[in-house]
């Protein structure tokens, strides 16, 4: 089951003003390919047909013309020549992903910056720039300065705090290393792969890290004796909230890096001092395109199914949940199939505060919000439940959810509805569950692929749900 | 040199023979529009027997993403189980109407309804019903609350509905509504209110 994407696999991250994403990477024939729809969808209004030998697709006002195997394309109008071969698979599109520097700017009109090693890609000027200032008092401080706010996965490991930019267009500051003065922390490393950014920083003791400046800078400094205790333990990663300020403790040093003597670096504004020591987890949502693969749920028009839609849309509630604090498991990021038992189990596995399901429908306008058609129930006298009817406990959470989506959405003159549905597996998920179902907009079917729509949407959704966080046993 | 007798027998003969033919395909046209179209497939009226009753359909709007009830005057038959039936089918009936609210195949039909007692109803939807159904939680979730809130009001007794598919047991009824479970009568009558 590919509920979320393992390290293993490869992974192209994308990073533009309207979307972030991260997309998996084909290996054919030696060379490394990407879906071309799932690379245009997030960006703008896509649409296409194929006969299995020929694509044609249409990006915004952007027409293309694709053949299987073959190295040349049209792209408004004008030949372009891939360095592999193009490729069709079940009607879907592959392009090589050593043409995406050239062949992006002809859909997009605009700058693109592919660092094809490391499989990240940068649209328009959308990177994070990072600077260096290190504070020698005790315990030392070295302070990261950020272009913009960032959210990056901290992890420690004996020596090192290391922090993983996934989803944050981190841009390199210049050198892979840069050594401090300073006996405690002694070096900061810069690498990328694989789609993400890696910043570590090698010290001699355990370091702590916390957000300040609006999540535009970490300070990571010295643990002081007697705050360990209050911290995570061993290497676990521990994040904050967008306003809360979070710390991670690294256990003891094991090792001693060799210090250089090279002078850090400096930003011009002096970090803000670190918050006290505290421990805050971002709690989990669970975020599940409906459909995928072999069931590609309901035809909304001759070429566009249900299932592209809501894996579009279950992308950028990712991006609007993490904006507020929440971590994300998205079930699936590709065209895969999950069953229902599946997707139920993964989602209780995680043991999320909440669960999302995402569908699309040509009917109606604007959105409608479901809960579990079932009866309400007393409390579980023990720790099981029967499995078709697991949302029974938390059905109530469920509709306190429910309210805070139609009330938000209402508050933005958007059309929304909320009912209960027979729908699984809303029924066998344990924890606070909905499922949205997105309609077109006032533009018509058209908007059910809109950026702008689902975003609005998406963040909608992502605004009711923070807002109900103490509801779903979310400690602030 | 004929004898005139024998030409006018002869004549007389042919004049007999081409008016027979006239007639004998004049009958055969009769015939063809007597006989009902052999390719027709439409469904025959069931017989129904009993004094016409005015019952409520609870009838679906897609737009308005609701049940609206509407009365009818319609023949039921005595017995619960026909009664239930018929009273289906012409729910039914209202679906596939040109330019209906909630549009169903014009093959969709109701294959049987079973009354189990004590309060448990199933009902049996033909393969078309679920195949050409609509895809989406809306549309099938409004056909699951109109079928089971109009058999629940009309037909006393019923607390739980199951749905089948061509006799057998199916997950959803078109990709969404999950048809696995027993409906709660009470249920869905509130959810249908809210």
């Amino acid at each position: 089951m590919s509920a979320a994407p393992s390290a293993d696999e490869k992974h192209i991250s994308v990073y533009s003003p309207v979307a972030t994403y991260t997309l998996p990477v084909l290996e054919r024939a030696g060379h490394e390919y990407v879906g071309l729809l799932e690379l245009l969808e997030p960006l703008g209004r896509v649409s296409s047909e194929s006969d299995g030998r020929r694509l044609k697709l249409r990006y915004n006002a952007v027409d293309a013309e694709f053949a299987a195997g073959k190295t040349r394309a049209k792209i408004r109008g004008r030949d372009f020549d891939f360095s592999t071969p193009f490729l069709i698979e079940n009607s879907r599109g592959l392009v090589p992903l050593n043409s995406l520097s050239t062949l992006l700017p002809r859909f997009l009109g605009t700058t693109v910056n592919f660092r094809e090693s490391a499989r990240r890609l940068f649209i328009g000027d959308v990177g994070i720039q990072i600077s260096f200032r290190l504070d020698n008092g005790s315990p030392p401080r070295l302070a990261l300065n950020f272009s913009a706010p960032v959210n990056p996965t901290i992890s420690t490991e004996p020596g090192k705090l290391r922090m993983i930019f996934k989803r944050d267009p981190l841009i390199s500051p210049g050198t892979q290393s840069i050594s401090f003065a300073n006996k405690v922390i002694t070096q900061a490393s810069y690498s990328e792969n694989n789609g993400s950014a890696e910043l570590d920083v090698i010290a001699n003791e355990p370091l702590m890290a916390s957000y300040s400046n609006n999540r535009k800078t970490i300070v990571v400094s010295a643990v002081e004796p007697g705050t360990v205790a209050n911290g995570t333990p061993g290497t676990a990663t521990s994040q904050s909230g967008p306003q809360n300020p979070a710390q991670m403790s690294t256990p003891q040093n094991s090792g001693s890096p060799t210090a250089s003597q090279n002078p850090p670096q400096t930003s011009p504004q002096p970090p803000p001092p670190a918050p006290a020591a505290q421990t805050f987890h971002r709690p989990l949502a669970v975020v599940d395109p409906a459909h995928g693969g072999e069931e590609r749920g309901a035809a909304l028009t001759n070429t566009l199914a249900e299932k592209d839609v809501t894996l579009g849309f279950a992308r950028l509630l990712r991006h609007e949940l993490e904006l507020r604090g929440f971590s994300v498991l998205l079930l699936r990021d590709a065209d895969t199939t999950l069953t229902l038992d599946q997707r139920a189990a993964a989602a209780n596995v995680a043991r999320a505060v909440i669960y999302i399901s995402l569908h699309a429908d040509s009917l109606g306008r604007g959105a409608r919000v479901y809960t579990s058609l079932l009866p309400v129930e007393g409390p579980s006298n023990g720790a099981f439940h029967p499995w078709n009817s697991a949302q029974a406990p938390a059905l109530p959470v469920s509709k306190i959810v429910s309210a805070a989506i139609v009330a938000t959405m209402r508050k933005q003159e958007f059309p929304v509805q909320a009912s209960p549905a027979s729908l699984r597996p809303l029924n066998n998920v344990f924890m606070p569950a909905i499922a949205m179902e997105l309609a077109p907009g006032p533009n018509g079917i058209t908007d059910l692929t809109s950026a702008n729509y689902q975003q609005r949407t998406a963040a909608a959704i992502a605004d009711a749900v923070a807002s109900v966080r103490d509801r779903l046993g979310v400690q602030q | 040199m004929i004898p005139r007798h024998l030409l006018i027998g002869v004549a007389a003969l042919l004049l007999l023979v081409v008016s027979m033919g006239i007639y004998l395909r004049h009958m055969r046209q009769q015939v063809k529009k007597l006989e009902p179209p052999a390719a027709s497939l439409s469904p025959v009226a069931p017989p129904t027997s009993g004094p016409t009753e005015t019952v409520t359909l609870y009838v679906a709007d897609d737009a308005a993403g609701t049940l609206r009830p509407r009365s009818a005057q319609i023949p039921l038959p005595g017995g619960r189980q026909q009664r239930a039936e018929e009273l289906l089918r012409a729910l039914l009936r209202i679906y596939q109407e040109p330019g209906a609210a909630h549009p169903l195949s014009p093959d969709a039909d109701i294959r049987s309804i079973y009354l189990v007692d004590p309060g448990a109803a199933v009902i049996d939807l033909n393969a078309a019903f679920a195949d050409q159904h609509r895809s989406g939680i809306l549309s099938e979730q409004l056909t699951v609350n109109s079928l089971i809130e109009t058999l629940a009001v009309n037909v006393p007794g019923i607390l739980r509905v199951n749905i089948l598919v061509g006799g057998q047991t199916r997950d959803t009824l078109a990709g969404h509504a999950d048809l696995t479970q027993s409906f709660d009568v009470l249920t869905i009558e509130q959810a249908s209110n809210q």
